[in-house]
């Protein structure tokens, strides 16, 4: 960020989401500008943003690729260098026809059916997470849920899926930062800060080219359409979404989930006693703390429900307003652990639908039922500081530990 | 009662799998595809109902006979 930005002024007319306070108190904001009769927030931040925050609205903009592109999905004050319809990290950033063609290649990897085996791993990543936090005083020590625990997570899991060194994992935080949260850099400094993702993934493709095995990396280097391989760009580009994609959404999800468990101990004590809960708490998660907004940018002047759309101007998609939408949701506000109906749109809707969703829902799933076991009773022992940019959870999320399973 | 599921509007959010596997599968693609002819067996009425409720897309339906 940079040191002379201003503080939103006023969030239907200056909207800012890299403001510290927008993630912080967002779920006050939507409600706030829903209940203005502003179901679209504006601001002239970035070269032009707009941001609906009904359900209906999200929904039309997620399936109207007609008048929106996915060619720049984080919003920034730069516009992506790669035109449509490829984008620069295929399949996330391609509009159709392209998109369903570089999509088809990456739905087998991440099908329920390829995921479900990585069950155990994912347990064993977890509790080994546990049993580095030491030894634990009930009713004394106090961990960083999401420090020690949540962030290292989904980076594990995605860098082995990649064939990528887990060591590096504080390398891939730094790469996620730049991406997902240095978003209001002038558009130079932007455009530079990515030099040093591109140059790790170059020396990570030459190093596969080299030793090729099975793993995401080499699969993308050898995959074909048609017959033809993909270019570079789109090898890399790929590779770009799945890592940056795979790491601070799940971490978010799962962080946000265990503040709201450290808050409401009723619903941390029905996670305990009653396992078969998590087919329906795992949903009322995702829908009542969505980690991932998305972003559009408009193709030509539009004329959207009365708002005057130029071309190149952004369109946030905040899925998490959408699913706390009361015109969509009963008792939309509430955390209803056992929620029977939830069409929720965490991971999107339409067709650019989540890629990682069954990846992502299993290691939340897991994280929680780990994280449960191990301490049956906890609650929050300090501040919790809150991401800013398109992906909300907490980064640090101290809680004191009442109960040693 | 059987189940059906418009592929047009599956997007692969694996909802109805996940709640009602014993009416469901997915495709090597992970998009939703009915169990035989999509019958519901006697006592799964309830699963089924859920699956229609839980789909981001609207791609479930119950339909009569």
């Amino acid at each position: 960020m940079t040191n002379q930005r201003t503080p939103a002024a006023d969030w239907a007319s200056d909207l800012d989401h890299a403001d510290p306070r927008y993630n912080e108190h967002a779920h006050e904001i939507w409600d706030e500008l829903r209940a203005s009769g502003c179901p679209v927030a504006h601001s002239d931040r970035y070269g032009g943003m707009w941001a609906p925050v009904t359900h209906e609205l999200v929904h039309e903009v997620a399936y109207d690729t007609d008048h929106f592109s996915s060619r720049g999905v984080i919003v920034s004050n730069t516009r992506p260098l790669i035109p449509a319809p490829i984008g620069p990290a295929p399949p996330i950033t391609s509009d159709p026809p392209f998109h369903q063609i570089a999509r088809r290649l990456l739905l087998p990897p991440f099908s329920p059916k390829s995921i479900d085996p990585w069950d155990a791993e994912v347990r064993r990543l977890c509790t080994d997470l546990l049993d580095r936090m030491g030894d634990i005083e009930p009713g004394t020590t106090i961990v960083d849920a999401a420090v020690q625990y949540a962030q290292s997570i989904p980076v594990n899991v995605i860098a082995r899926m990649l064939g990528f060194p887990p060591e590096d994992e504080e390398i891939f935080r730094g790469f996620v930062h730049n991406v997902l949260e240095a978003i209001d850099l002038p558009a130079e400094e932007r455009i530079a800060s990515f030099q040093p993702l591109d140059e790790y993934l170059d020396r990570q493709i030459r190093e596969h080219a080299d030793n090729p095995r099975d793993d995401l990396t080499t699969y993308l280097m050898n995959v074909e359409i048609e017959g033809n391989k993909l270019s570079y760009e789109h090898v890399r580009g790929s590779i770009v979404l799945l890592l940056v994609a795979g790491i601070d959404t799940t971490w978010s999800a799962i962080g946000s989930s265990i503040w709201h468990l450290a808050t409401h101990p009723d619903d941390l004590a029905r996670v305990g006693d009653d396992p078969d809960v998590m087919l329906f708490a795992v949903e009322e998660f995702l829908r009542a703390y969505a980690p991932v907004t998305m972003a559009r940018l408009v193709k030509d002047d539009y004329d959207f429900h009365g708002c005057p759309m130029k071309a190149d101007e952004w369109v946030l998609l905040p899925f998490p307003a959408a699913n706390r939408d009361p015109a969509f949701f009963e008792r939309a506000d509430e955390f209803v652990i056992d929620r029977a109906e939830n069409r929720h749109a965490a991971f999107g809707l339409g067709i650019h639908r989540c890629l990682g969703s069954n990846l992502a829902r299993l290691e939340l799933r897991i994280a929680i039922e780990e994280f449960v076991r191990r301490f049956p009773s906890f609650e929050l022992a300090g501040d919790v500081t809150w991401s800013v940019g398109q992906i909300r959870g907490p980064r640090a999320l101290p809680v004191r530990v009442l109960a040693h399973g | 009662m059987r189940v059906e599921v418009n592929s047009e509007l599956c997007q692969g959010h694996n909802r109805c799998y996940a709640l009602a596997p014993e009416l469901f599968d997915v495709d090597d693609y992970g998009n939703a595809v009915v169990i035989g002819d999509g019958t519901v067996a006697p006592g799964l009425e309830e699963k089924a109902r859920l699956a229609v409720a839980n789909c981001p897309e609207y791609a479930i339906s119950v339909v009569d006979g």
